[in-house]
């Protein structure tokens, strides 16, 4: 492949006589307003986030970020996190899995089955289990990707079929408790693991050691940008963006430090969402799975394998609706045949508060995952409030419709 | 030229009042003036065409005619048969017999023609449909257009020039005075064309007025009886055609306020040796299985070599050039491919593509583009690796990558990381192009390159694809407009059928003799 910058079309000789583009500066001034204008949707998101544990901190008298509850916080909205990194690029590439509850279930189920009855160790169970979940995404993914069923009704039916199968395994009982190894995933804090007392210093050194990367990224990536005259955050923006996260990040360290440290599970939370945002944003896998979803023919026309690239978006949602049902019924310590019901729609939920389009092509990693905390705070100081299940459901409903609707009159405008 | 202008038929004079009068329309778009000092008189029983480039204004103008920009948005008075109106909204101006058929069609492929005829107002005695009255009335007003299909057929299993008919006979049902069309004839083949402009003047006999937005020159110069030149938003002048035949060229300099001397670059083809082959190319419909849309095609094109294919609609073409493009088009595809005299696997579109193959398809809309995603995205979708490393993507690149491209093909825009969606036709193919160009094709197909697109942007993309061949590229290029072929190509084939019915050079094609090839073949067939 030669260069084409330099062989402009087919290796023809340069004909070009346009002089070079007067790189654009960084956007000065006023675009101010206009950047913001245009990135609207991925701030709002950040600033609906803020508001509303703003709101309930103030509602619950501080109950919400006492250390203990924010660790809880993280706890129960792991697994709708993770499960919200596989639905984003399932409903990115134009589809959904409906499924992904009762996998969650199932796999719980599953590990139980292997640990507390055959007495495997934690280790091989847990990749069996996650095995075991790609391969139910790679069944469902076939009949969507390769057969073209669509995935609404091909997940409906794995939903029923993986509910059931959940049932028969666990014969209609709970079963439990887990070895204490796997109880770790949930249960544990990574001081323990570390065989530490004091949890403050590697709190906080990972903290600082995450805002200082996170910093030193931004800035890299932004220079870069600048550097070939991308449109980039105006200086200020990202001056005040930059404090912010690292406020964000020193804060939640100091409040985690101050109870037990930072929680397993949301060390590996924070890993696959930086890891997902990289795979959806910088990577072409990420790109095709967006062509995929903003115009199939497009992308096929344009040498992109189609349904491989949906195949791949249900396989992959497998593997984290298994890795959910592992943290879920880790923390649960026992598999329920009540587990992960409904799980599916906090999911998606989240995804589509975060932004995502139900037609494709549209939605980030970060979105989905601010989403499902927006929801997760929201359940969370409406419990501390005594806020009743029944009206709890009714106002989440009510956020999500919100969420959307801001988003199509933004799109109107 | 002049005996295809019709001589104008007796019709009172036109003394009388105009049916519409526009004085003075300007429209902003948040402090972008769209339209300014626009005015417009079109009377009744007369067919006035709207010509300008892309993004003139003339769509924007008949959206306040038709009233989707209600009153108050706009400065300026409407007048419509001899009163000042101030439509409020689309059934306002419906209501009055102003009629907008957009090239979009807006019909319900799964419905039937009367039900579609007489959507949303069917003949109905308390909310039960009269299914009689409804088919005869439906009768009727096909028989008006002249549309011999039955008004239960549905309307997916029609042609598009037959869908246009059924637009037509629901302005009708709808008694129309003032019948506006949006490019009617840019997706249609030429006798289909024929057909709709015939249909329009037998509707002037009846006295409906037509308002006419075309880039087609030669249909305006046969069927108008006055046209109206729009140009950033102004209307420049007002031409009759009726006694004395317009020149294309006196249009086209009014449309881009300069004289296009030529409208087809100048260049010396140098033609090499033999790129791609095609040996007894077939395929089957994909869901018929037993017809045949491609029947054993044999082709040849050159290095540095602009093959034109010539034909109707639905000769095959489209067909014969998705098959051979990964395998995009149909089932049961047979035949041999070779580049450079060796086979070419080209079964799937990675395939294609590594064999050198890039398709710019007919419809840049669905097939093309990816409408949400930027320039630059779009860019560099067919030839991802060449802004990646181990898989991940160098933004940075692309984005020089599109900027590179962008100042190549002067494709106007704010930036790269625009939305393609917010760009005119002619810029969106130049988006297309880039994305192939960078994919470093040997063979680019080009399915209706310049379709949709204005004068000024034909000529850049004709000098682009001439560039391209010059530097040792071969062209296929499909095209339904037979200037644009008799212009362009060294060589072109006639299609017909799914078959090559005949094969011209250059210097001996003409407009006469591939109408003649593909006229001559279906006489055969029928004999």
């Amino acid at each position: 492949m030669h260069d084409p910058l330099t062989a402009p079309i087919n290796g023809a000789p340069q004909t070009r006589t346009a002089p070079p583009p007067a790189p654009r500066g960084p956007a000065q001034g006023g675009s101010i307003a206009h950047f913001l204008k245009r990135h609207l949707r991925d701030y709002g998101m950040l600033i609906t986030l803020v508001a509303i544990m703003a709101l309930f901190q103030v509602l619950t008298d501080g109950t919400l970020l006492q250390p203990l509850n924010l660790t809880n916080l993280v706890l129960q909205n792991s697994y709708i996190v993770i499960m919200a990194l596989g639905m984003l690029l399932v409903i990115v590439a134009g589809h959904i899995d409906l499924s992904v509850g009762s996998v969650c279930g199932f796999i719980g189920a599953l590990a139980a089955v292997l640990m507390v009855n055959y007495n495997w160790p934690a280790f091989p169970a847990a990749m069996v289990c996650l095995v075991a979940g790609a391969i139910i995404g790679a069944a469902q993914g076939w009949f969507v990707a390769y057969l073209g069923i669509p995935s609404f009704i091909v997940t409906l039916a794995g939903m029923l079929v993986f509910k059931g199968l959940a049932l028969a395994l666990l014969q209609g009982q709970s079963l439990g408790p887990f070895p204490d190894a796997f109880q770790a995933l949930s249960a544990g804090f990574l001081s323990e693991l570390f065989n530490q007392d004091d949890p403050r210093a590697i709190t906080l050194g990972l903290g600082t050691l995450l805002s200082a990367v996170a910093v030193v990224v931004a800035w890299r990536h932004r220079s870069a940008g600048q550097r070939h005259g991308m449109e980039v955050e105006p200086g200020p923006i990202f001056l005040l963006r930059q404090a912010l996260i690292v406020v964000a990040v020193m804060a939640m360290s100091w409040l985690m430090a101050s109870y037990k440290g930072l929680p397993t599970v949301m060390v590996v939370m924070v890993v696959l969402t930086l890891a997902y945002d990289f795979i959806a944003g910088r990577t072409t896998l990420g790109r095709r799975v967006y062509a995929v979803g903003g115009n199939e023919k497009a992308a096929r026309l344009s040498g992109v394998r189609t349904e491989r690239v949906a195949f791949l978006t249900f396989v992959n949602m497998g593997a984290l609706a298994a890795l959910a049902g592992l943290v879920f019924a880790a923390r649960l310590n026992t598999a329920s045949p009540k587990a992960g019901l409904g799980f599916e729609l906090d999911v998606i939920a989240a995804c589509f508060v975060g932004g995502a389009s139900a037609s494709g092509g549209v939605g980030k990693i970060m979105g989905a995952v601010i989403g499902a905390f927006v929801m997760g705070v929201m359940n969370n100081g409406m419990s501390i409030l005594g806020i009743g299940i029944d009206y709890q459901q009714v106002i989440k409903g009510l956020v999500l419709l919100a969420a959307v609707f801001v988003d199509v009159y933004n799109k109107r405008k | 030229m002049a005996e295809l202008i019709p001589t104008p038929p007796a019709r009172p004079p036109e003394a009388a009042a105009p049916l519409l009068e526009l004085r003075g329309i300007t429209k902003r778009f948040h402090g972008v003036t769209a339209l300014e000092n626009v005015h417009l008189k079109v009377h009744p029983g007369e067919i006035h065409a709207l010509v300008g480039e892309n993004g003139a204004g003339k769509s924007t103008l008949m959206k306040v005619v038709s009233g989707v920009y209600p009153h108050p948005d706009y400065d300026g008075e409407i007048h419509f048969e001899g009163e000042e109106r101030r439509f409020g909204g689309i059934a306002h101006s419906e209501a009055l017999g102003i009629i907008i058929i957009h090239q979009e069609l807006a019909l319900v492929p799964q419905l039937s023609i009367a039900e579609n005829l007489f959507l949303n107002h069917e003949p109905a005695r308390l909310g039960v449909i009269d299914r009689m009255a409804m088919h005869r009335r439906a009768r009727e007003l096909l028989d008006r257009v002249g549309l011999r299909e039955s008004p239960d057929t549905r309307v997916a299993d029609l042609g598009i020039g037959q869908q246009q008919l059924v637009e037509i006979a629901k302005a009708l049902a709808k008694s129309v005075r003032l019948l506006i069309l949006d490019e009617p004839t840019a997706s249609l083949n030429e006798s289909d064309s024929e057909a709709l402009l015939d249909r329009l003047m037998e509707l002037r006999e009846q006295g409906i007025a037509c308002i006419l937005i075309s880039h087609k020159l030669n249909e305006i110069t046969r069927v108008a009886d006055r046209l109206t030149v729009l140009r950033d938003g102004r209307s420049i002048t007002t031409l009759d055609c009726r006694h004395e035949p317009v020149s294309e060229d006196r249009i086209i300099q009014a449309m881009v306020g300069r004289d296009l001397a030529d409208r087809y670059p100048r260049r010396t083809p140098q033609i090499g040796d033999l790129l791609f082959e095609l040996r007894d190319w077939r395929a089957y419909h994909p869901v018929q299985a037993n017809r045949e849309v491609v029947r054993g095609i044999d082709l040849q094109v050159r290095r540095g070599e602009i093959v034109g294919i010539a034909g109707l609609m639905g000769a095959g073409r489209t067909e014969l050039a998705m098959s051979v493009f990964g395998r995009s088009y149909g089932r049961r595809i047979s035949g041999t491919a070779l580049m450079d005299g060796q086979p070419v696997d080209v079964s799937t579109v990675p395939k294609a593509i590594r064999a050198g193959l890039a398709y710019v398809t007919e419809d840049r809309k669905s097939l093309g583009l990816l409408l949400n995603e930027s320039i630059a995205c779009n860019t560099s979708l067919a030839n991802l690796p060449g802004v990646s490393r181990a898989g991940v993507l160098d933004a940075a690149r692309e984005h020089s990558v599109a900027q590179d491209y962008r100042r190549q093909l002067a494709t106007r825009c704010t930036d790269v990381a625009q939305q393609t969606m917010h760009l005119s036709g002619g810029n969106q193919q130049k988006v297309v192009l880039a994305k192939w160009l960078f994919s470093q094709p040997r063979l680019l197909i080009l399915d209706e390159p310049t379709r949709g697109i204005d004068v000024g942007a034909k000529f850049e993309i004709y000098s682009l694809i001439a560039q391209l061949a010059e530097s040792g590229c071969g062209i296929l290029m499909i095209s339904s407009e037979m200037p644009e072929l008799l212009g362009m190509c060294d060589r072109m084939y006639v299609m017909n059928e799914g078959r090559m019915v005949a094969e011209f050079d250059a210097a001996e094609a003409s407009q006469e003799r591939i109408m003649g090839a593909i006229v001559g073949a279906r006489e055969l067939r029928h004999a």
